[in-house]
């Protein structure tokens, strides 16, 4: 959530900073042109001067993404088609077109940012960089505007421990043993139509290494931004915990309000040896399009954990506020003895947002346990699906889920629906699931009103009740500015 | 303080209540007794400025302002609360947070500071000790899991925190036994004040042992049949409504 508050203007700094002292020169670059072919994913590995087995890997990844179709049939999403040709697959910040004062941004975001309560304490932390160390509490920050990594706080701090925290791009060069190992290791470039099309032109995102034994001291944090007008961003995250590693992982997303919409395809891909711990959060708050369900950005992720190592444990905690369309379902595959996969998830869907979300949970190991909490509110016109699957395989003795799935509807002109699938082949397993749907309540909301609260904070405070499961999973800095996020997202949608 | 003129309002088009006529002024406490029926609640409710009834005669003047005019959360700022009938639950949300937002979004209204948690946690402690309610009921969520006589309590522990001029006590005795009645009746009682002004309404005489009211009304066919002092009280609890036309089983 760190992440997702950082206004404009943070950022600006960041990227003036980096400009001023001229770290790199590409920042002054460029835009690809637009459209997508074998040339483009060249040029975007050029860019990064990747060895050849990335080049190559992009290049079969791009082949077969020719050959696949996108998946329109079974997700309860309809929107446009998509012209893959008619964007940007490339895109470095441009010093010269960062806005001169905060008068030239967009007035509706930077209000957005105010409502938040633009934290300075964060700022001082992407601004000033490494001399923010020592101050508490600590968050190390990678910042992606557009399709690059501008910065990346306390570096050095983590270095000592022997933790990598750094752009992929950077990662490639620095430790190409691990990336060469892991990447597409848990999404392979086979996957699927958009984490395909992400192994060809992805441009950058967060790297993380965790050596054996580190419990990491701070939360990591990754801000993904898209500026540029027509382009598309696919950042590539990968995650790995060494044996007996912890890590907390926060990812924030924000974009400016634009009429067309625009295509974003990242890959998360998590790692956990033996007894290792990865915490993922996500604050996701792109723009949503306007009241009309015009602009807004197209969400297709593909997000995955795999619990390689016996006890180990992946904890996806979701709060999905923003996108035109979402198509998300962060998975763990519990492939170690006793491994824990969770997935805490709020999704809110307002006016004509559509949010198609929810999990995977396979269970490969004896005695693997997965939890899922799902909170999903609409209200407008919003229709909001929740889709999960269970698959307990025939190894996995003793396994157990318990699935918890409540939706809230708000107003009479949204949707809400539940399509659990449960596969499970083994005798011995145990596996739950409960649904509720609600409405808020007339009596409610007049109850909060006579008490002196506005319908719009008693609809705020009547929804984090009902979310309050799944926020009480982030961390604790972030939890009240998302608490905060949920009241605004509800804005209008009552009275 | 408060002047409810010729009062008229229905619901889907049928009238329930069919001219009231009421003055309560500072420090009074008024009771209002009358059968199932006889539009006892449909009245707290159009004070309180709740959706779904409406008003076609009549006017309502509080502290000089037109009652009608103003927004349900505008009432509250104003002074006017409504401990309910049936308080409502609303789950995941802890009573303390419940209470401070509440107090703090009439204090945002009133253009007075908000209270940090410090204070109010301070102010609500000391409010808790006086209605023998734990600390545990403070963070459980709102009503989810409360017997009746704890949903009672907690209404008269908003009203001790939100400190009211004007309180509609609705039906408060409903579903309390006798010792939680007094309980909430000494709660209530301590809130009486030369400057706060109360209207219990109740079927039942009994509450009125405890919170004895000023003034007795009568309310029966959606009017106001006979108006009194506490002895009015009795004479309703040895004779029932018989009198106003009621015919109730007893």
């Amino acid at each position: 959530m760190a992440a997702t508050t950082e206004t404009v203007e943070q950022v600006r700094a960041v990227t003036e900073q980096k400009y001023k002292y001229g770290f790199t020169t590409d920042i002054e670059a460029d835009v690809a042109p637009k459209g997508l072919n074998e040339d483009i994913v060249r040029f975007i590995s050029a860019k990064k001067e990747e060895p050849e087995w990335l080049l190559e890997w992009r290049l079969k990844a791009f082949r077969v993404w020719q050959e696949m179709e996108e998946p329109r049939h079974w997700a309860k999403l309809s929107y446009p088609p998509i012209d893959y040709q008619d964007a940007h697959y490339y895109a470095a910040p441009k010093m010269k077109d960062r806005p001169k004062s905060l008068d030239e941004v967009d007035p509706e975001l930077l209000k957005t940012y105010e409502k938040l309560g633009i934290p300075l304490r964060e700022q001082e932390i992407l601004a000033g960089v490494e001399g923010s160390e020592g101050r508490s509490p600590a968050i190390a920050v990678d910042a992606v505007f557009d399709s690059v990594s501008v910065a990346t706080t306390f570096k050095a701090k983590l270095e000592e421990m022997g933790i990598i925290f750094c752009s992929i791009s950077e990662a490639v060069h620095k430790c190409p043993e691990l990336v060469q190992k892991y990447l597409g290791s848990v999404v392979p470039y086979t996957d699927n139509f958009y984490a395909t099309l992400n192994c060809a032109v992805f441009t950058d995102g967060s790297f993380v290494y965790i050596p054996k034994g580190v419990r990491c001291p701070m939360e990591l944090s990754t801000y993904f931004r898209i500026n540029q007008a027509n382009t598309g961003q696919f950042e590539r995250t990968l995650i790995i915990a060494d044996e007996g590693s912890y890590v907390s992982y926060l990812e924030g997303c924000t974009a400016p309000k634009r009429d067309e919409n625009q295509l974003h395809a990242a890959v998360v891909e998590l790692v956990a040896l033996d007894d290792a711990q990865i915490k993922y959060s996500t604050v996701q708050n792109w723009y949503p399009g306007n009241e009309e369900g015009v602009g807004g950005i197209y969400n297709f992720v593909t997000k995955r954990g795999a619990c390689r190592g016996r006890n180990s444990k992946i904890s996806w905690t979701q709060v999905e506020t923003g996108s035109a369309i979402t198509w998300k379902y962060p998975s763990c595959i519990l492939q170690g003895d006793n491994s824990v996969g969770e997935f805490y998830s709020v999704a809110i869907t307002n006016n004509f947002q559509q949010a198609d979300t929810g999990t995977k949970m396979i269970h490969i190991g004896k005695n693997t346990r997965s939890t899922i909490v799902s909170k999903g509110i609409s209200a407008g016109r919003a229709q909001q699906t929740y889709r999960g699957l269970v698959k307990i395989l025939p190894k996995a003795e003793g396994a157990r889920n318990h699935t918890q799935c409540d939706s809230l509807l708000i107003g009479d002109q949204c949707g809400a629906h539940t399509v659990p699938y449960i596969e499970n082949r083994n005798r011995t397993a145990r596996v739950e699931h409960e649904a509720t749907t609600a409405k808020i309540s007339e009596d409610q909301l007049f109850y909060c009103r006579q008490r002196g609260l506005s319908e719009e904070d008693a609809v705020s405070l009547i929804v984090n009740g009902f979310c309050k499961e799944v926020l009480k999973e982030l961390p604790m800095e972030f939890a009240v500015e998302a608490q905060k996020l949920v009241g605004i997202s509800l804005e209008g949608s009552v009275g | 303080m408060i002047e409810i003129k010729n009062l008229h309002a229905s619901v889907d088009g049928k009238e329930i209540l069919k001219g009231i006529d009421l003055t309560i002024r500072p420090g009074e406490v008024h009771a209002i007794m009358g059968p199932n029926g006889s539009g006892k609640s449909t009245l707290s409710y159009v004070l309180a400025g709740r959706d779904g009834y409406e008003i076609t005669e009549g006017s309502v003047s509080f502290f000089g302002k037109d009652l009608l005019a103003m927004e349900p959360e505008e009432r509250a700022a104003a002074g006017l609360f409504l401990a309910f009938q049936y308080p409502v639950e609303i789950p995941g949300v802890a009573n303390t947070t419940f209470l401070k937002s509440a107090l703090n979004a009439i204090r945002k209204q009133r253009g007075e500071p908000e209270l940090d948690a410090m204070q109010f946690l301070k102010l609500v402690r000391e409010k808790t000790k006086a209605l023998s309610m734990t600390d545990e009921m403070l963070k459980r969520a709102v009503n989810v899991g409360f017997s009746g006589g704890e949903k009672k309590r907690n209404e008269t522990l908003q009203m001790a925190v939100l400190q009211p001029k004007f309180a509609i006590l609705d039906e408060t005795d409903s579903g309390l036994d006798i010792d939680a009645l007094k309980i909430v009746a000494e709660g209530v009682n301590a809130l009486r004040s030369p400057e706060r002004s109360m209207l219990v309404i109740t079927h039942y005489q009994r509450l009125l042992d405890y919170i004895v009211p000023d003034h007795v009304h009568v309310l029966a066919f959606g009017k106001i049949q006979r108006s009194g002092g506490k002895e009015l009280a009795l004479e309703l609890e040895k004779n029932g409504y018989a009198e106003f036309g009621v015919n109730e089983a007893a």
